[in-house]
């Protein structure tokens, strides 16, 4: 075992899990924004 | 006429083993109808590459030199060089990906990240395994339970197990429906598995559903440009199946393009199961990693669903959460037929769907982010 390998594994989960929270965050806000002008546009 | 013995002659145990696994794969494929698409071309791909001397394979002749063989040739051109196989196919899965679950319920598409969690705990297992960081990676993204992201992040990190992980991501897709329920019943009681959620679909017009995969593109390409090539492609399928001018492509990107590289792809990557890269411990750690990746991503996705029960007032079933994953639509069949064990009046499959869509764009992020990360920790 590498002790390196093992510490850049957890750098890499962090940063890894922040980056695709990050994306998948932006998308859910977009796809909010998506249904809210859907419910203007059927008032 | 000793030429006549010479494959005999020079048949190696290891050859006999990929003998058996390729026997061991077509059996799957045909009997217990486990992914037989991939598992068949792949079990025949592993016999015709380990007979002595295949023609299949590149070979060095006396006195002719080095003649290349169809599958080292196939493997060379449609994965080695760009991906092209397992990224053309994206093209199809999107095309075949209807994401209005998704779009009527946003909520949904959290537990697409929340389940990715597993890639990375595999990696750090396959880390404390000894494996270097690029190999741990690849064989991490076995947790995104998708063939082609897996294929691809391992090719391009040049991983030699390219392989066996793909043998690991397409047994254990098609194995989902038992790997899952063990997995959530780990981390639930049948009091949370009767949980039930109303289903009121919001309208989602087809304006949204246009602008959609393009804003999907473009997100992901700005935060991690290197899935740009993954989700792109995924996003393009997607735009062709719902701009609704283009019904014959998308017919055949779903159809023919889907069906063509998923033939070849299958026959290509058996070019990698040669006998002295596959008969090794690594091939069995690596499996077994695969297993658990699948486990860590179902238990990190009903986890974090019972962490959003903790603060909002109407309770999702954590089971949900645990349809994150890229296997669709059998991790959604999972939840369905789990919550109506808990309760035959618990109808959870649409919300599953969409959990399950979400996991789909999910994997394909982490793939791409873990191509921009890996290079970056080397």
């Amino acid at each position: 075992m590498n002790a390196s390998v093992v510490t850049h594994s957890l750098t890499l989960m962090w940063q890894g899990m922040a980056a695709i929270f990050a994306v998948i965050l932006i998308i859910y806000f977009v796809l909010l924004l998506l249904g809210k002008k859907k419910k203007k546009a059927d008032k | 006429m000793s030429f006549l013995l010479d494959g005999v002659m020079n048949t190696t145990w290891q050859q006999l083993v990929m003998f058996a696994v390729g026997a061991i794969l077509i059996y799957l494929a045909i009997n217990k109808k486990l992914e037989p698409a991939l598992l068949l071309p792949m079990g025949f791909g592993a016999i015709l590459v380990n007979i002595p001397f295949s023609g299949a394979i590149t070979q060095t002749m006396a006195g002719i030199g080095e003649v290349t063989g169809i599958l080292d040739w196939l493997f060379t051109v449609g994965i080695h060089a760009a991906e092209a196989m397992p990224l053309l196919l994206f093209i199809g899965i999107g095309a075949m990906i209807d994401f209005g679950p998704l779009l009527s319920n946003p909520k949904l598409i959290l537990f697409g990240a929340a389940a990715q969690w597993g890639i990375f705990a595999t990696i750090t297992c396959a880390a404390l395994l000894g494996f270097n960081l690029t190999d741990a990676a690849s064989i991490g993204i076995i947790g995104a339970a998708d063939g082609p992201t897996s294929i691809l992040v391992s090719q391009v990190l040049g991983s030699k197990y390219v392989g066996p992980i793909a043998v690991a991501a397409y047994s254990y897709m098609a194995l989902v429906p038992i790997i899952q329920p063990f997995a959530i019943k780990l981390v639930t009681t049948k009091k949370e598995r009767a949980i039930k959620m109303p289903y009121n679909p919001r309208s989602v017009g087809k304006t949204a559903r246009i602008l959609f995969p393009i804003i999907v593109t473009l997100v992901a390409g700005y935060v991690a440009p290197a899935s740009v090539s993954l989700v792109g492609l995924l996003m393009f399928g997607n735009l062709i199946r719902e701009c609704g001018v283009l019904g014959s492509l998308s017919e055949t990107a779903q159809n023919v393009l889907a069906n063509l590289i998923t033939l070849l792809l299958g026959i290509t990557i058996a070019a990698t199961m040669k006998a002295d890269v596959f008969v090794t411990v690594q091939t069995i750690m690596i499996m077994a990693l695969g297993l658990l990746a699948f486990v860590f991503d179902t238990i990190a996705g009903v986890l974090f669903a019972k962490l959003l029960n903790l603060f909002s007032k109407n309770k999702v079933n954590p089971m949900v959460g645990g349809a994150g994953i890229s296997a669709f639509p059998m991790s959604a069949r999972v939840i369905q037929r789990m919550g109506q064990e808990a309760d035959p009046q618990n109808h959870l499959l649409m919300h599953a769907i969409g959990a399950n869509v979400a996991g789909q764009i999910g994997s394909v992020i982490a793939g791409g982010v873990i191509l921009g990360l890996v290079p970056g920790l080397l």
